[in-house]
């Protein structure tokens, strides 16, 4: 049991990590600027591609992993310079559309260069194995890659936080998700600010992508499901805070792994065997949107509001 | 010109006589996009390799075939079958993977009277109460394939084993296949989410009901990433893997390598199988696509060659359904799994083998056939089928 | 924006495309192209569903991107009823409206106390709950979604074939539009419009604006069950795709390509969309590159959509 319990968190603590890259950026995005980024999922997919061409040509997941990190990034660059720039000032509903067209942009360029079908990366061949380390006596079983997903997410958690927290730059992203004007009036060079911030959001969605390659698939419309999971996190966390992003992300991927696993087993203690494998696969895949509904009630800002 | 076409269409038939077609026409929809996609993609190749070696023609008849990509998504398959058979008014349909999607598109095509002829799914529904005239399947039907399973686990006596299916028809037929012949003890069936990619969470479960033996069928890029998954959790040391063919071909092993060594599966074909049609269609798929055939390419080869046969029969006479059928039951063509022939139900009576993944002469990791489990095996529904 | 008004023309122009699509039909089937008549039907059933999420959006000024769910509702409303025994579209389709409509209250009652991203966010979180709600109901189909045995009947007639849902549909839309465009002009239109544009104000002048809002939102979903309940006797299936959040997303482009806030946003919209994609996929396998470039096209240079064109618009 204890086993059991161990191996779904630490699982649920990797999913939240993985959310926690995506939401990063996205709650800068949405936050500072006030735009509503339905492509976000798309640079994730578009990252997971450029990571899995790159670690084919170069034959080695980590160069492949920073070669599609920086291609993400300059992907990212163009686009907020031909596009976003433009619609930081309109209303939310150009921003949905233009968005929404940038999807399937996206997802059909993606279709076009590298086909309709999956492309399946491997880990590489040391972490493809797991860890086993003694655990009140027993030995515990870990995945070697999942491992190392954790402790990248941890990384670069630690980093933005310093980064946010502590430096200069952070502390001008922060005022700008609190009051952009007012940052503006400062003399802060907001527009280079938004660039700086749309860009480091890009190339974390494709860390995101790449690490999760060999996990999932890199496939065409992969970035759609995770989008929606990425904005009940920063709904929950509180839109422009990268600490709600990060609370908000281990809640999500723990209460999604945990209620998936141990839900359906909790139920049968009390229902039949079918009424509870039904009700309880239900209930775990809406278990996140309860949650957020129940925050929002008591929270209308989520739990760490950025703006005053 | 389509008036005309109708008029005289109306004209030939108030003579009185079927006219021979100047082309076949076959609507060709598959799953050829996503994680599902190898496996639509096998059977078209395998349909294209069988046309080429016709020189495309289908029964002497020059053969044009309209493909399309259902997304693995019920909606998108109807509306592909809606049109192909108003729009584009096709003679054959085939190619899809998953009977969810085919239990979605059937109905039309079989209101319509047009012939589809499964290169792979093959639901339960189809082969029991809802069996009809204008549906053969030239594979199997879904049950056989885990029955197999099931009776070779049983045979060796395991004891305590783990099921994991997606929740879909074809998982649930998977799973009632695989119980009507192991009769042991079944710690947990686990139904996952079709398409689902990230199996920790049930991996977890598996571990702590310490299995001696698990079952799994997850087609596609979900069986890809639930062997890598299962191997790198470290369970394959005390639990033995067994499949169903498709969870065990060669797409599968291309994709997952060393890990899938050692995995039990059945099949009711297999590239190594010792007949001048298999022979011929291996070496020749190999050339045209650079890669061993799995048994999707099989079965895709089979249904244009099924095609084939049935059109030269009726001497190009498709409009003459009766008669279409007629020749088409008869099976003439020579499948590459050996010969094996249409039930009652328009699904096949044949052998299944059981294969294990390992390195072959050559060094490939690959399929090698240890053994036949069933000998001319039908399907558990054929008795509620009443077709005749 | 501005209070919608039609534009003279307006009238003998919308008459001649009902006497033109009443003719439809029977065009089609004497050049023996009836596979066009099931694509015409298609149309009217999205138009109906986009106009629903027009008066939403367009006139109510509220961003949902969760009308799919309404929309899906009602498929999935059809298909019940049919398992459960009950054939007529006379009892179904006003149950798809009263449950979609029902919902859609709740939903708005949670929502609309939210502003601008929020609503947004939480309307889609909604949706997703719902799709995932029958995504895992297995008395429901689960993944497969719920197959209609065959089409219904309406008013003890089949709706089998192509014709007869056609002109189903056909009445369901011009109703619907009627309704619409009467709603519009009307007080509660009217006021409706004015939240849209000033919020504060209105609130200020004692209007309940809650209450306006709700009620637009609930009739919205409504008329989106209907459109549901239309095309799962169209395809024959209550699919889980339908309730996708994608679906929300192309329903939101009708609207906004067809002109928010004009009558006939919703059907031009999808009349454009649909066109688009039958004749887009005939000439590329990658129509969806042209389309999304088409819809950023419309987004920096047309804001206002393709039919506000066809609307006076006057301030």
């Amino acid at each position: 049991m204890t086993q059991l319990i161990l191996e779904q968190a630490l699982n649920g603590l990797q999913f939240g990590l993985m959310l926690f890259l995506l939401a990063a950026g996205l709650t800068l995005v949405f936050g500072i600027m006030d735009c509503i980024n339905l492509a976000h999922g798309s640079l994730y997919m578009v990252g997971a591609y450029f990571v899995a061409a790159a670690a084919q040509a170069a034959d080695s997941f980590w160069i492949g992993l920073a070669v599609g990190v920086a291609g993400a990034a300059v992907l990212g660059l163009l686009l907020e310079v031909a596009l976003f720039r433009r619609l930081y000032r309109r209303d939310h509903l150009s921003q949905v559309l233009a968005t929404f067209a940038l999807i399937l942009i996206a997802n059909e360029a993606v279709r076009a260069i590298w086909g309709p079908a999956a492309i399946m990366l491997n880990p590489p061949e040391a972490l493809a194995g797991p860890v086993a380390f003694p655990l009140f006596g027993e030995e515990f079983f870990y995945p070697a890659y999942r491992l190392v997903i954790i402790a990248v997410g941890l990384a670069v958690a630690t980093l933005l936080y310093l980064l946010v927290a502590k430096s200069r730059v952070g502390m001008w992203v922060r005022a700008g998700a609190a009051n952009r004007e007012m940052t503006e009036a400062l003399g802060v060079n907001v527009r280079a600010l938004f660039t700086a911030v749309f860009v480091f959001g890009a190339a974390l969605c494709a860390l995101a992508g790449g690490l999760l390659g060999p996990l999932l698939a890199v496939q065409v419309g992969m970035g759609e499901s995770v989008l929606i999971l990425a904005f009940v996190v920063i709904i929950i966390g509180g839109i422009g805070s990268i600490r709600g992003a990060l609370v908000g992300s281990l809640i999500v991927g723990t209460v999604d792994t945990l209620g998936r696993a141990l839900l359906p087993t909790l139920l049968r203690a009390t229902l039949p065997a079918d009424a509870a494998a039904t009700l309880g696969s239900a209930l775990a895949s809406i278990l996140i949107y309860l949650l957020m509904a129940g925050i929002l009630f008591f929270k209308p800002q989520g739990l760490f509001p950025a703006r005053a | 010109m389509p008036l005309r076409l109708a008029t005289l269409a109306a004209v030939l038939m108030l003579a009185g006589s079927a006219y021979a077609a100047d082309k076949i026409k076959v609507g060709f929809v598959s799953t050829l996009s996503g994680p599902g996609a190898g496996l639509g993609v096998d059977i078209r190749d395998g349909f294209n390799l069988a046309l080429k070696q016709q020189g495309g023609k289908l029964g002497d008849l020059p053969a044009e075939i309209i493909i399309a990509d259902d997304q693995q998504n019920p909606d998108v398959a109807k509306q592909i079958a809606d049109k192909f058979l108003k729009k584009d008014k096709v003679d054959f349909m085939t190619g899809i993977v998953f009977s969810n999607i085919m239990l979605a598109a059937g109905p039309a095509v079989f209101e319509n009277k047009t012939f589809y002829i499964s290169a792979n799914a093959g639901p339960s529904q189809y082969a029991g109460e809802q069996c009809n005239p204008y549906f053969f399947n030239v594979a199997w039907q879904n049950d056989n394939l885990h029955e197999a399973v099931g009776k070779y686990v049983q045979d060796k006596g395991f004891k305590n084993v783990v099921i994991v299916t997606p929740n879909y028809p074809g998982g649930k037929d998977a799973v009632a296949g695989f119980k009507r012949y192991y009769k042991g003890k079944v710690a947990e069936e686990i139904y996952t989410k079709l398409g689902q990619l990230d199996y920790a969470a049930e991996l977890a479960q598996v571990r702590s009901y310490k299995p001696d033996a698990l079952f799994f069928f997850l087609p596609g890029g979900m069986g890809i990433n639930f062997v890598k998954q299962f191997v790198a959790a470290g369970l394959s040391r005390d639990t033995q893997l067994f499949a169903p063919g498709f969870s065990a071909d060669e797409d599968v092993i291309k994709a997952v390598g060393a890990p899938m060594m050692g995995i039990f599966n059945s099949s009711h074909w297999a590239h190594d199988m010792d007949n001048a049609e298999n022979k011929r269609f291996v070496a020749e798929f190999q050339k045209e696509y650079g890669r061993l055939p799995s048994l999707y390419a099989s079965q895709g080869y089979d249904a244009a060659l099924m095609m084939d046969a049935a059109v030269r029969d009726v001497k190009g006479k498709v409009e003459d359904k009766a008669a279409l059928q007629k020749a088409l039951e008869a099976k003439r063509f020579k499948s590459v799994r050996g010969d094996f022939k249409f039930n009652t139900n328009h699904y096949p009576v044949q052998n299944y083998y059981l294969r294990v993944v390992g390195k072959d002469a050559q060094g490939r990791i690959t399929n090698k056939t240890m053994g036949t489990i069933f000998t001319n095996h039908a399907d558990a529904y054929v008795g509620y089928c009443k077709m005749k | 924006m501005a209070f919608y008004r039609p534009a003279r023309w307006q009238r003998p122009l919308a008459l001649g495309l009902f006497a033109a699509l009443v003719a439809l039909p029977f065009v089609l089937e004497a050049f023996d192209q009836s596979f066009y008549i099931g694509f015409a039907t298609r149309l009217l059933i999205f138009a109906l569903a986009a106009s629903s999420l027009n008066l939403v959006l367009g006139y109510g000024g509220m961003v949902s991107l969760g009308h799919a769910a309404f929309f899906g509702i009602g498929a999935y409303v059809a298909a019940i009823c049919q398992q459960a025994g009950i054939n007529e579209a006379l009892f179904a389709f006003p149950a798809a409206m009263a449950v979609a409509g029902l919902f859609a209250l709740a939903v708005g009652a949670v929502s609309l106390r939210t502003r601008g991203v929020y609503f947004i966010m939480i309307t889609l979180a909604f949706a997703q709950m719902v799709y995932y709600l029958f995504i895992s109901a297995r008395a429901w189909g689960g993944d497969d979604g719920l197959p209609l045995a065959g089409r219904m009947t309406l008013a003890g007639f089949s709706l089998a074939g192509d014709r007869p849902l056609f002109f189903a549909s056909l009445t369901a839309l011009t109703v619907a539009m009627l309704l619409f465009g009467r709603l519009a002009q009307a007080r509660f239109g009217r006021t409706l419009q004015a939240i849209r544009e000033n919020e504060t104000r209105m609130e200020a002048l004692g209007y309940p604006v809650f209450r306006y809002r709700l009620v637009a939102f609930a009739l919205g979903g409504a008329v989106a069950g209907l459109a549901g309940a239309l095309l799962a006797n169209l395809t024959g299936l209550a699919s889980p795709n339908l309730l996708q959040w994608m679906q929300s997303g192309t329903l939101l482009v009708m609207v906004i390509i067809g002109g928010v806030g004009s009558l006939w946003g919703g059907v031009v919209g999808a009349a454009v969309l649909l066109g688009l994609e039958e004749a887009l996929a005939g000439l590329t396998e990658h129509w969806h590159i042209v389309l999304g470039l088409l819809l950023l096209g419309v987004v920096l240079f047309a804001p206002r959509g393709v039919a506000a064109l066809f609307g006076r618009r006057d301030g």
